[in-house]
């Protein structure tokens, strides 16, 4: 059956909310299970699902209201957690900073076991080399002259988007607001990389940085091509960031928080428009998930198995897509549904709803079924 | 009171922390932190030492600049320190140290 795991393998699909955690698994993407809510009244903005050195390691950003953030770690699936006493991410004491949200779990590439990045509020990047226990600030950026100009989105001033290269040397982020910024050097230094997207709510429009972009996401083929959804304005660069240009043309809005990019097939990346500035809800009330598999020069609109009215946003990491074949492409919305395809979006059923707020989705073929 | 030796001793004067049950099972499962002192400790100072044993304990209530979270109250005899002198505000022994989260949320 096409889209099958093996017998050896499952899928995971892991929700984060509002007000805590729900993990799923499949052996099908069609029926799923699922345990949770862990964490029950804290917020989980952020999910890793890391698949390398033969285990599934959940890393989940986690923040209380009450009682701050933190991460914490699972190997057996949500059964147990596990915090370092000392905490995984703690800004040195120079900083006079401290921690407010983690916004970003990426593990890194799989030649690269055990090392994994991090984004977070306050605007920082953060590497780990042991798997996501322990992670550094990376000085490079903390200590960017930009600093002070950088702004707070709705939701804060965050890191939120971490691509490496296949090498490794190459470091892309996204921060909101203050836009992109490229490291050639593994993150030693890095530069504003944002020509050609709007920053239409400035002054000036075409700033060195301050942009808002959203989300950025990595073509899986092409090197040096990227994606990003802008605040207003949906984008690609083939030059690695050097310059972008728009492939908005023929979407219902060029505004929104999703970028999604295929696991291996280059030129191929979905979206979630929404209409903005002044109703932030899919085009009139009707959810879509747009995809192009030409790079953003032609867009098809999406839309079998979702609800005729929807008018609850699906946020920046409120979406995720799998490494089967055919990919699986999953994405939850404030009003906490979540709708999973497992033929690329094509058609979607909703496997989860009334949930809190959904903040983040991931979903990853894992080992054991 | 005595000993064994027949030497006279007194029990060590403590300051108790009273944490509310979403926190207990950070601090072994118990309601009440002992901490032992001889004179005037300030809240920080005495945070300091349960965070020693109860590292996690001890980042959910302050963060990493040694700030009280914005919604964790405590109160020394009904005052929240906040409204006393903060983190700087002293207890001596004898006094219970009450940790309270608010109720705001949604």
């Amino acid at each position: 059956m096409v889209g099958m795991a093996t017998a050896a393998e499952s899928y995971v699909l892991a929700i984060g909310t509002k007000k805590g955690l729900w993990l799923a698994t499949s052996p099908d993407r069609q029926e799923w299970s699922f345990t949770g809510p862990h964490f029950l009244m804290a917020e989980i903005p952020s999910i890793g699902i890391d698949t390398r050195e033969g285990r599934t390691r959940i890393l989940v950003g986690v923040r209380s209201p009450h009682w701050g953030p933190t991460v914490a770690h699972s190997d057996d699936l949500g059964a147990t957690w596990s915090e370092p006493e000392q905490g995984a991410i703690k800004f040195p004491e120079d900083t006079g900073a401290a921690l407010d949200r983690v916004w970003q779990i990426y593990p890194d590439a799989e030649s690269r076991p055990g090392v994994v990045w991090a984004g977070a509020e306050p605007i920082s990047v953060w590497k780990s080399t042991d798997g996501g226990e322990h992670f550094e600030l990376n000085r490079g950026l903390w200590d960017h002259p930009h600093r002070s100009e950088w702004g707070a989105g709705y939701g804060g001033a965050a890191a939120h988007s971490i691509l490496v290269d296949t090498v490794g040397e190459t470091v892309h982020v996204a921060m909101s607001t203050g836009g992109v910024y490229r490291s050639l050097d593994g993150g030693t230094s890095w530069e504003a990389r944002n020509k050609g997207i709007s920053a239409y709510f400035m002054p000036d429009p075409n700033p060195e940085f301050g942009q808002c972009v959203h989300k950025i996401a990595a073509d899986a083929a092409v090197e040096g091509r990227l994606y990003a959804q802008n605040h207003h304005g949906v984008y690609r660069t083939d030059d690695n960031a050097d310059s972008w240009n728009s492939i908005a043309e023929g979407l219902p809005a060029d505004f929104g928080f999703v970028m999604l990019t295929h696991p291996r097939r280059d030129g191929t990346a979905w979206v979630v428009p929404l209409k903005a500035d002044g109703e932030r809800i899919p085009p009139d009330g009707k959810l879509a998930v747009h995809r192009t598999d030409d790079a953003g020069n032609t867009w098809t609109r999406l839309s079998t198995g979702l609800p005729e009215h929807e008018y609850n946003s699906v946020l920046r990491d409120a979406a995720s897509v799998d490494t089967a074949e055919p990919a699986g492409l999953y994405f939850g919305t404030r009003g906490g549904a979540v709708y999973a395809s497992a033929d690329e979006g094509a058609t979607f059923r909703e496997v989860a709803s009334h949930l809190p707020d959904v903040l983040c989705v991931r979903a990853a073929v894992v080992a054991g079924a | 009171m005595s000993c064994a030796s027949g030497r006279q001793w007194w029990p060590v004067p403590e300051i108790l922390l009273l944490l509310p049950s979403v926190l207990q099972p950070l601090a072994g499962g118990q309601s009440v932190l002992a901490t032992p002192a001889d004179g005037p400790v300030t809240v920080a100072s005495l945070l300091d030492a349960v965070a020693v044993d109860y590292a996690v304990l001890g980042r959910r209530l302050r963060d990493e600049t040694g700030a009280l979270r914005r919604f964790v109250n405590i109160y020394i005899d009904g005052d929240e320190v906040r409204r006393l002198h903060g983190l700087d505000t002293e207890v001596v022994p004898g006094q219970e140290v009450l940790v309270i989260q608010s109720v705001a949320g949604g």
